[in-house]
């Protein structure tokens, strides 16, 4: 697309939007502004967009039927945050108070020295390099709420973030931010269709010897349409794990942008995606870089597509020079459950360090039929052994999970979905 | 139990016939074997009778207790009392292995009109079967054949054999890979499971099998027939003088 193309698409995408430019975040969101406004939005030709076409995203409005909401974690001993169509539901949500954190909502949070100061568009403007990500920009400039998370000991709970929805036709963005302090430890999770459209930040700041978890449920609507970024910055000693579970969607497209600083720290992200329909549409796109010695970094990605849907991976680990003994290990795979469908990867590794450890792989494959038919001579019904194979091709990402509740229960929707969905 | 009656089978994907015209029937409480040189359509035997993928019937047919086996599912065949215990097990990984055999043996139940078994009584019954078969706790917690050695997974197969209690046990090669001492493990599984409501059919090269697990009555099987049926001596007479003389003296 061309410039003008491009700046022609931004102008048509943020004339409705209302532009809060008050509170502690209205620089950053100047800012953002700024920079979206110099980029524009993007466009088939660029080649960050070459797998996934930004239309869906692009769009000035957005109309998409929605199924009755569908919420994980619901067993989850946590503290629940609701949003619905994007608005915070004071009366479904349980005080934001719990030990060891402090919860504040972006819109409500309007004195000047605020601690997510430092963070709000700070990490994502940091992560717009080498690649551009005009709709994290986009996240900044214009998101209407969110959640500002501080832990600064062991949060009893975890922090269940749900999305709920009513309108078929509500377009929402959320900028989210977290700050885990030094030694402290936090498990969020979001789940729900939360929109026909959602556009999602989220910035997270982990400090020396904390510890990060997040378990995330996109799901079942078809007809949505989603866009998240997850910007991370990890210390010393740190740890960093986030997993997504995608089920159904014509649009869904997950950016994780990781800057390993600290030495001797942890980052792990992984997700599965099940998608039937020559519609449905899945990109993960990563970007970890290793700027610190003896880090270890893991990508575990599975799909599982059908009836000529796409999935798309992008992946890359940066080491930079001198991040030494740097352990990166990157896995991306989809199960193809017919001829249609399609699986486009790109995994890349840039190394200038030259102590270090990486690996990475990616494969496509269909059910094997050895296996398939042994199951069933042993009196498995067929579309049970075939849900039986596929749980098993998931396994190594849901294993990701640390919470094996929490990985049960995804699990659980995974299988009923393949339940519904004959192969 | 057992009858099968003219089956002839090609290759679904290409003109290769295989079996041409077999007959066979096995009563209830009685071993079969059948030997017979590579190639002459044992296993594509067992893998008909089991319903695997590839293979095309052009004539003849196979009951079992008077049920046509050759029009169902490989799962009905398994509920109707069929097991076929592979020449090489299949490793799953990522699928364990005891809910593996929980969900089989509760499918066939329930497609049987039964009550599934509870994971309390289940893992009672497995665990008094794997003793029997030496099969230690750790087997069975990990994925199905994955990582097993070849003993382990003939003992699997057995293990399952014992748990889904078939009428109808064909073991197709269950000596290929194993030593004397496993060999003898598993033909004790199977003897052990010897009665008179349950029939076996024993594929095999070897007569050694046979010393183990002793037949009723012997097949030899040359290119896509049974050609010479007799009682446990003609196994014998293959180990002595091989099939060329035994195969010449009829003419096949």
């Amino acid at each position: 697309m061309l410039a003008q193309a491009k700046l022609d698409a931004l102008s048509a995408r943020i004339a409705g939007l209302h532009f809060p430019s008050t509170g502690w975040q209205g620089k950053a969101r100047g800012h953002a502004l700024e920079r979206l406004t110099a980029m524009g939005l993007p466009g088939r030709r660029d080649e960050y967009w070459r797998y996934t076409d930004p239309a869906k995203l692009n769009a000035a409005h957005v109309q998409a039927k929605l199924d009755a909401s569908d919420v994980a974690f619901q067993d989850a001993e946590a503290l629940k945050i609701v949003f619905v169509d994007g608005v915070f539901d004071a009366a479904a949500s349980d005080d934001l108070a719990l030990g060891g954190v402090e919860i504040a909502r972006l819109a409500e949070s309007v004195t000047d020295l605020h601690w997510a100061s430092d963070i709000y568009g700070v990490l994502e403007a940091q992560g717009q390099m080498p690649v551009e990500r005009p709709f994290a920009v986009l996240g900044t400039a214009f998101a209407t709420d969110g959640i500002l998370i501080r832990v600064t000991g062991k949060a009893n709970r975890a922090i269940s973030i749900i999305y709920r929805s009513e309108s078929d036709t509500s377009d929402v963005i959320l900028h989210h931010c977290v700050k885990v302090e030094d030694g402290a430890e936090v498990t969020l999770l979001e789940s729900g269709d939360a929109a026909a459209r959602l556009l999602t930040v989220m910035e997270v700041d982990i400090a020396p010897a904390a510890r990060f978890h997040h378990v995330r449920a996109q799901g079942r609507s078809h007809h949505r349409v989603v866009g998240t970024h997850i910007f991370a910055r990890i210390g010393e000693g740190a740890l960093f794990k986030s997993f997504t579970a995608s089920i159904n969607g014509v649009m869904t497209r997950n950016e994780a942008v990781l800057d390993i600083a600290g030495n001797d720290s942890v980052a792990h992200v992984a997700g599965v995606c099940v998608g039937d329909g020559g519609d449905f549409h899945h990109d993960d796109t990563i970007f970890i870089t290793h700027a610190a010695e003896r880090c270890e970094s893991r990508q575990v990605y599975k799909k599982v597509l059908k009836n000529g849907a796409t999935g798309v991976f992008q992946g890359k680990i940066l080491v930079k020079p001198g991040a030494q003994k740097t352990d990166g290990y990157q896995i991306s795979q989809s199960l193809l459950l017919d001829g249609d469908s399609q699986f486009l990867a790109k995994p890349e590794l840039e190394i200038y360090a030259d102590d270090v450890k990486c690996s990475h792989g990616s494969t496509s494959g269909a059910i094997d039929d050895t296996a398939l038919f042994y199951l069933r001579s042993r009196g498995v019904p067929q579309r049970r052994a075939q849900s039986l194979l596929v749980l098993a091709f998931l396994a190594e990402a849901l294993a990701e999970i640390e919470d094996e509740a929490l990985a049960e229960d995804l699990r659980l929707r995974l299988e009923s979905w393949l339940d519904r969905h004959e192969a | 139990m057992l009858k099968i009656n003219n089956l002839h089978v090609k290759l679904e994907e290409e003109e290769k016939v295989i079996l041409r015209g077999v007959d066979l029937t096995v009563d209830a409480g009685k071993v079969h074997a059948i030997m017979g040189p590579n190639g002459s359509g044992k296993s594509t035997l067992s893998y008909v009778l089991s319903g695997r993928d590839g293979y095309e019937v052009t004539d003849g047919s196979a009951t079992l207790d008077g049920e046509e086996l050759l029009e169902m599912e490989p799962e009905e065949r398994a509920a109707a009392g069929l097991f076929l215990a592979f020449q090489y097990p299949v490793e799953i990984p990522g699928v364990g292995n005891m809910t593996f055999l929980r969900t089989a043996l509760n499918a066939q139940r329930k497609a049987r009109g039964e009550a599934e078994v509870s994971a309390g009584d289940f893992l009672k019954l497995v665990r008094e079967k794997a003793a029997s078969l030496k099969i230690d706790a750790d087997m069975m917690k990990r994925p199905v054949n994955v990582g097993f050695s070849g003993g382990e997974k003939k003992r699997n197969e057995i293990l399952q054999m014992a748990l889904l209690e078939p009428k109808m046990c064909i073991l197709d090669e269950t000596d290929s890979g194993l030593d004397v001492d496993a060999m003898k493990l598993v033909a004790e599984g199977v003897n052990a499971l010897r009665d008179e409501g349950r029939a076996f059919l024993v594929i095999t090269h070897y007569q050694r099998l046979l010393d183990h697990i002793r037949p009723d009555v012997v097949h030899i099987m040359a290119n896509g027939r049974i050609v010479l049926t007799g009682g446990p001596e003609l196994a014998l007479e293959v180990e002595k003088n091989g099939y060329t003389d035994i195969l010449a003296g009829v003419g096949a």
